[in-house]
């Protein structure tokens, strides 16, 4: 075996273990109760997506994949929580015990069961004829769509339903590094800036939320308010 | 041949012997970390020693387990140390006896007599902790399995010698995302397996919190030394199947020679030293989990390993 390709291996093995460990982070946001534990889970969560982005870009070279890679690791673990955290206030952070609608092992074996039917859906689009990228990158990114959903489904605070829905984006994004790599760069800025408005929107209702009501779990929120 | 039998013996008495200064260096860390001075690493050898020399008593109440249970204990991870890879990555004289279900087995002989004898003397904390204990033990079950099942899978085998040289041949298996995920979910079973923090508190004196320790409170004298350093040498022989069999071969002799076996010694216990690093670090940053937390705990390392199971079966 030639240098190179030896060198390929262990880029496709590590990209599959950032692949493993997206995955794991999306679990961590299932699994966590306190808020900031799964604000935590969802910056380890972009970090290895950056870096799933940039191990891509390394072998073939290219730059266009490399500076997403940079701008999703600018924007998402370090602006997105400073935003966060500027916009809605620390007490939120600090609360435990998020009331769910299931409770943690049961949701984390729903998750399983979606994660193992995410790769059977994957599987018929694979066959289409995809790389080896996409062969690991595409199921780990519909699986992660699939959690981010179950997360907004089942969480009742207001942060963790953004951080889900956050999640949803960081799988669709996961999977389209892999499938759909010369998108032009202006589109993914684009799309971090689009991120990034919706954030900020729902940050500042959640303020306006948790100023008139004194809480931020919206599940409660069942009917509306009668003047 | 006769090389071989006399390498087996001098793996079983690296793990007699170097198993207490495992124990002694944990707690010595510990107590660094969290400044104090603490005992010095040699103080396990010397509990041990003092323990032998003292007095036995054993209720009349109690029956034929009780006295046996500590022989058990104390013999079990022998056995285990007798097959699996401790300081070779070629097999020795007793490697044939079993695989790694046969060593995990062994190893769960020592368990389930230890917790029959906590029953066996009606103190009310033993039967406490044995529950306990069978409780972290019944839901690390499904871990081991799928870890093992996982293991076996990828490498077509059950044997550990050929286990071990999966990982490293080629060079690039090694960062598998299957590879890191059953390192972390076997990581994670030690913590619950050896009574470490975010399962037990193993330097905790506090008989309604103890998990792990409760067991053995009724033994006295050579009972309790034999008790005490049989559960030092399955943790030290949980240790030696992590890194050898499931990280990787490193250090370890590769040839019939007793030069590179002097080497393998030193090498193995530097690993064991790295590893007791992390394990520090992880024991002095957590707290201690609520009992009911523990099946989160271990729900986790369930999904690590599954997850693990899932990158192979799915990915390639």
């Amino acid at each position: 075996m030639t240098y190179s390709t030896q060198a390929a291996t262990i880029l496709t093995q590590l990209n599959a273990l950032a692949g493993a460990f997206f995955l794991l982070s999306t679990f961590g946001m299932v699994a966590t109760r306190q808020v900031q534990g799964c604000l935590r889970f969802f910056i380890l969560q972009s970090l290895f997506l950056a870096s799933s982005a940039v191990l891509l870009g390394l072998h073939p070279l290219s730059w266009h994949l490399i500076g997403v890679g940079i701008i999703n690791f600018i924007n998402k673990p370090i602006i997105i929580p400073w935003l966060l955290r500027r916009t809605i206030s620390e007490e939120v952070y600090k609360r435990r015990e998020i009331t769910q609608a299931l409770n943690i092992p049961i949701s984390l074996l729903i998750a399983l069961g979606l994660t193992i039917s995410a790769y059977y859906l994957a599987a018929p689009l694979l066959q289409v004829g995809a790389g080896l990228p996409a062969l690991i990158n595409l199921p780990i990114g519909v699986a992660t769509l699939l959690l981010g959903a179950y997360i907004l489904t089942v969480r009742r605070e207001a942060v963790p339903q953004l951080l889900g829905l956050l999640a949803m984006e960081n799988g669709a994004f996961f999977a389209s590094i892999a499938i759909a790599p010369e998108l032009h760069l202006f589109v993914e800025l684009v799309v971090a800036f689009d991120v990034l408005i919706a954030v900020f929107v729902i940050g500042v209702l959640t303020r306006a939320i948790h100023e008139n009501i004194g809480t931020t779990n919206v599940g409660a929120l069942a009917a509306l308010k009668e003047e | 041949m006769f090389a071989r039998i006399v390498f087996n013996i001098v793996q079983v008495f690296v793990v007699m012997l170097f198993a207490p200064l495992l124990a002694g260096t944990v707690s010595r860390l510990k107590e660094i970390v969290q400044s104090k001075h603490g005992p010095s690493i040699f103080q396990p050898y010397r509990d041990i020693w003092k323990l032998f020399h003292k007095r036995e008593y054993i209720s009349e109440q109690s029956s034929w387990i009780f006295r046996f249970t500590p022989i058990i204990v104390f013999v079990t991870p022998i056995f285990v140390a007798l097959l699996i890879p401790v300081l070779t990555s070629y097999p020795l004289f007793f490697a044939f006896m079993g695989d790694m279900l046969g060593g995990g087995f062994i190893l769960a002989l020592g368990g389930f007599f230890a917790t029959l004898a906590a029953v066996d003397t009606g103190n009310p904390y033993g039967p406490m902790g044995a529950s306990r204990t069978r409780l972290v033990g019944f839901l690390a079950e499904p871990v081991f399995m799928i870890v093992f099942f996982t293991v076996s899978f990828v490498a077509g085998s059950t044997i550990p010698y050929i286990v071990q040289q999966r990982w490293v041949n080629p060079i690039s298996n090694f960062f598998e995302p299957t590879h890191i995920l059953v390192m972390l979910a076997f990581y994670m079973l030690i913590l619950a397996e050896g009574g470490r923090i975010p399962v037990d508190n193993p330097s905790g004196h506090f008989e309604l919190a103890m998990i792990d320790e409760s067991k053995g409170l009724e033994y006295s004298g050579s009972g309790a030394a034999l008790m005490k350093w049989g559960g030092e040498m399955k943790f030290f022989v949980l240790i030696c199947i992590f890194l050898n069999v499931l990280v990787a071969p490193w250090g370890l002799a590769r040839t019939i020679s007793v030069k590179e076996l002097a080497i393998a010694i030193p090498l193995v216990l530097a690993k064991v030293f790295l590893f007791v690093l992390t394990l520090v670090a992880v024991e002095c940053s957590l707290a201690k989990l609520r009992l009911f937390r523990i099946s989160e705990f271990l729900g986790a390392a369930f999904v690590i390993s599954v997850a693990a199971m899932i990158a192979w079966v799915f990915a390639v």
